[in-house]
């Protein structure tokens, strides 16, 4: 577990697997992207409109797993102080934040030749917008603070405490979505997916699973290396001061 | 128990002190609810529908704007730090800086959201049931507010953020407040469920909060 | 009492401001921290009231062979007396000494509080004013309030970082007269001072600046 600790191990590791994770990443696409134009039937009912599940429920899913991977980063921060949790956590809001967005989009222009609307306040759509909102905090709390250390660990507490509060807001909305029971809301849970629509969500699924572990890659050397580039910085301003404070 | 206690009640005294405080919220609170019919108009069915929920809209935004006050003058004079080194743990610092808030912004409000429900033609059957929910509703709000308060300490554009951080969290207190002045009103669901969840969600705050806050606290004087 | 500490590194922000350092102060000693800004003065004092976790070394406060306190923090056997005053200009002078009088011991006492807040006020010469709000104090005389903070809860250790800003010569001999009376009733005192404090049988320690860190 230690070896992980260290990011100049981390950076020759994450160079050596990121081409792959990429070309992975590419592959899947092609095969997925076909699958769910070429291969799956247009809903009898739908139509065409249902190969948007394609992209919106990758998205959702992937929405919930990386504000599982700053929660758990922020352990990994205030706990045992891991040197790579604060990048991980840091790198992984802002892609969160995105795949979020995204499944709101997907989700509002399904909902057009759905349910007649742009948006409905569905108990699902509704948790996912709080989600981005907390997503949106998070990035916020993190950029209004200067100091990296503290805005890595101050961002860990908060992703925590959201960690908490999410199965509470996702069962209050629930609870508050079936008191006010929107008039024509058409169910996707009950019936079981045909195995044409299932194949080609799964791969799509997994395609952009590894699409996310791709950019949260890439994004965490970026963060190592603006690091490295800030603490280059530092010494560079101390030793310009050295012989000012020796004269 | 002697330093929690001396303050809470130097916190409330500095609150009352300061005139200010405490009045500005109830401002605030009374002037959303009013400017709220001249936008929608004065059909009184359509307020007394969305009274609960409009007042407890307001009473979250009035009682967000002075959420700031739980650590920002203790921090900015220099109080706050000699709190911290002291023999009351800052878990309890934090809580009572939080009741103290609950006493000087939660409960006034509450009290005066019955007088806005006329404004609102809400069902008179309710008021009893609106101050209830709203005594128990915000000892939550106060305690979750208290993490946003020291996650934001001192960092300038503050007040924003802390909205930003803090509205999301106080989904549960808002659906479970107006779940159960609606279940008095129109059912058909039961009030002791929605209210006991309520009670549920403040306990859970006032226990879970200060060591969320406490924590933020310990780093913002690193 | 002897607060003890060795080897101690402070990193701010990425720097290094102080390292190996150790320090080793006996009750009834007084140690003034010298040195130009930026030395670190602020942040040793921090770091010995426990704010500041040290990037390496140890600190620890010795009662008599028997250990107290924790590794890292001397926490609650200190009085820090720092930049801000800690004075809420809404409350009276005596009011504001009552409340860390009660906060700081943990405990209501009553009368002898009311004894050991007069006896406070007299030492710093804040007697005629206190029943006057903090907030028409002068700069000085906040000061001064701030520091008759020290007196209102018994401390073996005083950790004071520029306790002489904005007080005049006669506060300031208010204040030596403070830490000389704590220090010979066995207390230990570390201060960072610019000024001379007229503080008697006290050591010094000098810190680098950057210039000093070839």
């Amino acid at each position: 577990m230690l070896r992980f600790a260290n990011p100049t191990w981390f950076m020759n590791f994450s160079a050596r697997l990121l081409p792959w994770l990429v070309g992975l990443t590419a592959l899947l696409f092609a095969i997925g992207l076909y699958m769910s134009f070429f291969t799956a039937p247009p809903d009898y009912q739908q139509g065409e409109t249902v190969r948007i599940m394609f992209i919106h429920v990758p998205s959702a899913w992937l929405a919930m797993m990386c504000y599982g991977l700053i929660a758990v980063s922020s352990i990994g921060l205030l706990v045992w102080r891991h040197p790579l949790a604060d990048v991980s956590a840091k790198a992984a809001a802002p892609i969160g934040a995105v795949f979020t967005f995204t499944a709101l989009v997907t989700g509002s222009l399904w909902g057009k030749p759905m349910w007649g609307t742009y948006w409905v306040w569905d108990a699902r759509l509704t948790s996912v917008l709080i989600l981005f909102f907390l997503y949106l905090g998070l990035i916020a709390l993190r950029n209004a603070i200067d100091d990296e250390v503290q805005a890595g660990k101050l961002s860990a507490i908060l992703a925590l405490v959201g960690t908490v509060i999410l199965p509470i807001i996702k069962f209050s909305v629930n609870w508050w979505n079936t008191l006010h029971q929107p008039a024509s809301v058409m169910r996707m849970g009950g019936s079981t997916l045909h195995s044409s629509i299932l194949y080609p969500l799964l791969v799509m699924a997994v395609a952009f699973t590894v699409l996310f572990f791709a950019l949260h890659m890439k994004a965490m050397r970026n963060e190592i290396l603006r690091r490295r580039v800030a603490a280059l910085r530092i010494t560079q301003v101390d030793e310009a001061m050295t012989p000012q404070a020796a004269e | 128990m002697s330093g929690f206690k001396s303050l809470v009640a130097r916190d409330i005294r500095l609150a009352l002190r300061e005139g200010g405080a405490i009045g500005t919220a109830l401002g605030f609170y009374l002037i959303v609810i009013a400017i709220l019919p001249l936008g929608l108009g004065p059909d009184l069915n359509l307020l007394a529908r969305i009274a609960p929920g409009v007042l407890w809209v307001a009473l979250l935004l009035s009682a967000l704007l002075s959420l700031d006050r739980i650590f920002l003058n203790d921090f900015e004079d220099g109080s706050l730090e000699v709190m911290i080194i002291g023999p009351l743990p800052l878990e309890l610092i934090v809580a009572a800086k939080s009741i103290a808030h609950w006493i000087t912004t939660g409960v006034p409000l509450a009290l005066i959201a019955p007088v806005l429900g006329l404004l609102l033609n809400l069902d008179i059957n309710a008021f009893g049931v609106l101050v209830l929910t709203m005594l128990v509703g915000t000892l939550g709000v106060s305690f979750i507010g208290a993490i946003g308060a020291a996650l934001t300490l001192g960092l300038g554009r503050g007040g924003l953020l802390l909205s930003l951080i803090i509205l999301p969290l106080y989904v549960p207190i808002l659906i479970f407040g107006v779940g159960s002045v609606m279940a008095v009103i129109v059912g058909p669901s039961s009030f002791t469920a929605s209210f006991m969840i309520l009670c549920a969600i403040s306990l859970a705050a006032i226990v879970l909060a200060p060591w969320a806050a406490g924590a933020a606290l310990r780093m913002k004087f690193q | 009492m002897r607060l003890f500490s060795e080897n101690l590194t402070c990193v701010r922000g990425g720097r290094e401001i102080f390292s190996g350092l150790s320090l080793d102060v006996q009750g009834g000693e007084c140690l003034l921290l010298l040195g130009p800004n930026g030395a670190g003065k602020t942040s040793l004092l921090r770091m010995l009231a426990g704010y500041l976790k040290p990037a390496s070394g140890t600190i620890r406060l010795e009662d008599g062979g028997e250990e107290t306190g924790e590794d890292i923090t001397v926490g609650e056997a200190c009085h820090f007396v720092g930049h801000l005053n800690g004075v809420k200009s809404q409350f009276t002078v005596r009011e504001n000494l009552a409340f860390w009088a009660c906060f700081l011991s943990g405990e209501k006492n009553g009368e002898s509080d009311a004894a050991v807040i007069e006896k406070a006020l007299g030492a710093f010469a804040l007697s005629s004013l206190c029943d006057i709000p903090a907030g028409y104090l002068s700069a000085g005389q906040k000061r001064r309030l701030c520091l008759a903070r020290l007196l209102v809860a018994a401390r073996p250790l005083w950790l004071l970082d520029e306790p002489t800003v904005s007080l005049d010569k006669k506060s300031q001999v208010l204040l030596a007269n403070a830490v000389n009376a704590h220090v010979a009733g066995g207390g230990m005192a570390v201060a960072a001072t610019h000024l001379e404090l007229g503080i008697e049988n006290a050591q010094t320690l000098e810190l680098g600046g950057r210039g000093g860190r070839q």
